[in-house]
């Protein structure tokens, strides 16, 4: 998470400014290490450890010791067709998220930050579904989709609409889980944007009025430019955190209908755990993190040219 | 008093429908949990409920025991992800923050550069790790890989950097050594971080699905996610079951958040925390 150094400017420049000069002691290798000692064994090491596993025909199920069986896991990868529906689905899902994400957080940050009356309400609103569990949100979703019983079809059907089985229908699937991850998570960058709206010094807005800017020209002049390192950092966060999408697939269609919502995390999961194929697994696994640490690198590169300018 | 023109009137009617549109599925699921599961299953669907409001899901929830296992070993995971994850996360920002040691350089670079690795990819081999230690259905097993939280020694870290030196300098002059300092002097000073990260760490903890899902098969040991998820109790229809399940697995954590409202708000405005 980049999100440390980039959303609090006042802090960062204040540590460079009063940044303590060390005290050399060697003692401080003794606080660092139940941190480290936890740290190889879980995270670095699987990293390693995959890596060597990714090179092998590692099975859960087969009694044998597994065999390096060189670059074979990763071309079967790159030729098995699963691997690119479920590459892409996970775009796809990342695409409807993302923009929803973002540009309705914005909306509610910006209605909520005008001081209507009623604050603690919107907040509460906006922002309380993101402390749910996968699993309650995925159990409170379903019940909503149901095609029979369920309030989504109710609803429509007052208005003369007829609904679907959202869930169950191949070309709606994926936009019903967007739609419901989008309420699950939206609270997290409504915060973010109204704490970034709410840095803004009301000089600038007095300085505007004065110059006779209005309303629209102010949001257009002046909150949605100064807004623009806030949103880089969501749309960072964002894109990472819906790449990784897994538990409300994996509770709401499990991947189906015709593997319509199955996404990379996913296929991972089942080719490990369901086919018990650890070492094809790890390959995939590993070539989903390169695209990750690419597109991370790619991002940083981003803001930083866009923070000169 | 500011006045009322017609914009903040719209304002504030788009805002009451979005935030509507947010409760609506708590408002729902607390609705169909009270009802019978006859009414809960009938059609068409009504708001009322023709036989009534119950109780009854909820006594029988509770009597069947499950819920009351999970709520408990979701408690003991959390807590104790939450605690070991502060105690270790605390002990190296402040090493980082305040000491130079041999491979401070190379250790804090280690620990940056972490903070994007996404640990949800390694699950493959940290569950074949974790086959190999005999931690497969053991709290430990489901506590230990979650207290490796690098963006929490990052952030603890820079909240030390920002106490002003000179407030220890004192203590030092006394003779007071670092963990003293770190105790008695840091430690009390950098509460609001130290609340902030123990909230998240503790609402990522409860909430957590995949990893505590691979690491657990025995029902007696699943956490609240993991056993609403893998157990399903009833048979047939059993939709005001599940939605009373999910306000149940839900209760604790929205208390939670009315409690820590202000920590919880300002913990994601000043640090980012929680975006994983």
């Amino acid at each position: 998470m980049t999100s440390a150094t980039l959303t609090n400017k006042g802090a960062t420049t204040k540590a460079v400014t009063t940044r303590p000069k060390a005290l050399r002691s060697q003692s401080g290798l003794l606080y660092v290490l139940p941190f480290f000692v936890t740290f190889v064994l879980f995270l670095l090491w699987p990293l390693i450890y995959g890596i060597w596993m990714s090179f092998t025909d590692r099975d859960l199920a087969a009694g044998a010791e597994p065999e390096l069986v060189g670059f074979a896991n990763y071309a079967e990868a790159l030729t098995d067709p699963m691997v690119w529906t479920t590459f892409g689905n996970t775009v796809l899902f990342t695409v409807m998220t993302t923009i929803p994400l973002v540009v309705l957080a914005l909306a509610a940050a910006l209605l909520v930050n005008m001081g209507l009356p009623g604050q603690w309400v919107w907040r509460m609103a906006f922002f309380v579904p993101y402390l749910l569990a996968s699993t309650v949100v995925s159990l409170f979703w379903e019940w909503l989709y149901n095609p029979e019983l369920g309030l989504i079809n109710s609803v429509l059907g007052v208005f003369g609409i007829e609904g679907r089985s959202w869930l169950q229908d191949p070309d709606f699937a994926m936009a019903a889980i967007a739609v419901a991850t989008t309420w699950w998570t939206l609270g997290f960058n409504f915060l973010l944007y109204l704490a970034a709206l709410q840095n803004i010094p009301s000089t600038v807005y007095e300085a505007a009025s004065i110059d006779g800017a209005g309303r629209w020209r102010q949001l257009f002049s002046i909150t949605l430019p100064l807004l623009r390192n806030i949103t880089m950092l969501i749309l960072v966060l964002q894109v990472l955190a819906s790449l990784k999408v897994f538990d409300q697939i994996f509770q709401m269609t499990a991947g189906g209908p015709d593997d319509s919502t199955r996404s990379i995390l996913m296929y991972v999961y089942d080719t490990g755990f369901t086919n018990y194929r650890l070492g094809y697994a790890s390959a995939i696994s590993y070539i989903f993190f390169a695209i990750i640490l690419i597109l991370s690198l790619l991002q940083l590169r981003f803001a930083r040219r866009s923070d000169q300018s | 008093m500011r006045s009322i023109n017609p914009g903040r009137v719209v304002a504030f009617a788009v805002l009451a429908l979005l935030s509507l549109l947010m409760l609506a599925p708590f408002l729902w699921a607390i609705n169909t949990s009270f009802k019978t599961e006859t009414d809960a299953g009938a059609s068409p669907v009504t708001i009322l409920p023709e036989g009534g409001y119950t109780w009854d899901t909820y006594v029988d929830l509770f009597q069947m025991g499950s819920i009351p296992t999970w709520m408990i070993n979701s408690l003991i995971v959390a807590t104790g992800v939450t605690i070991i994850t502060l105690v270790i996360s605390a002990l190296a920002g402040y090493a980082f923050s305040r000491l130079d040691f041999t491979g401070r350089k190379l250790l804090l670079g280690l620990t940056v550069a972490s903070i994007m690795v996404p640990g949800t990819i390694f699950i493959v081999p940290l569950f074949d790790e974790m086959l190999a230690f005999n931690m497969v259905d053991t709290y430990w097993g489901m506590i230990l890989p979650q207290v490796v939280a690098p963006v929490m020694v990052f952030i603890l870290k820079r909240f030390f950097d920002n106490i002003p030196r000179e407030l220890e300098d004192a203590a030092r002059v006394d003779g007071a050594g670092s963990f003293r300092i770190f105790l008695q002097i840091v430690l009390p000073l950098s509460r609001p971080i130290i609340a902030a990260v123990a909230i998240f760490t503790f609402v990522g903890a409860w909430n957590n699905f995949l990893w505590p899902y691979i690491v657990t098969n025995d029902p007696d040991l699943m956490t609240l996610p993991v056993g609403l998820e893998t157990v399903s109790t009833g048979f047939g229809v059993v939709f005001a079951e599940n939605m009373a399940k999910s306000v149940l697995a839900a209760l604790p954590l929205i208390v939670v958040f009315l409690f820590f409202q202000r920590q919880i708000i300002k913990g994601i405005a000043t640090t980012g925390l929680g975006g994983q």
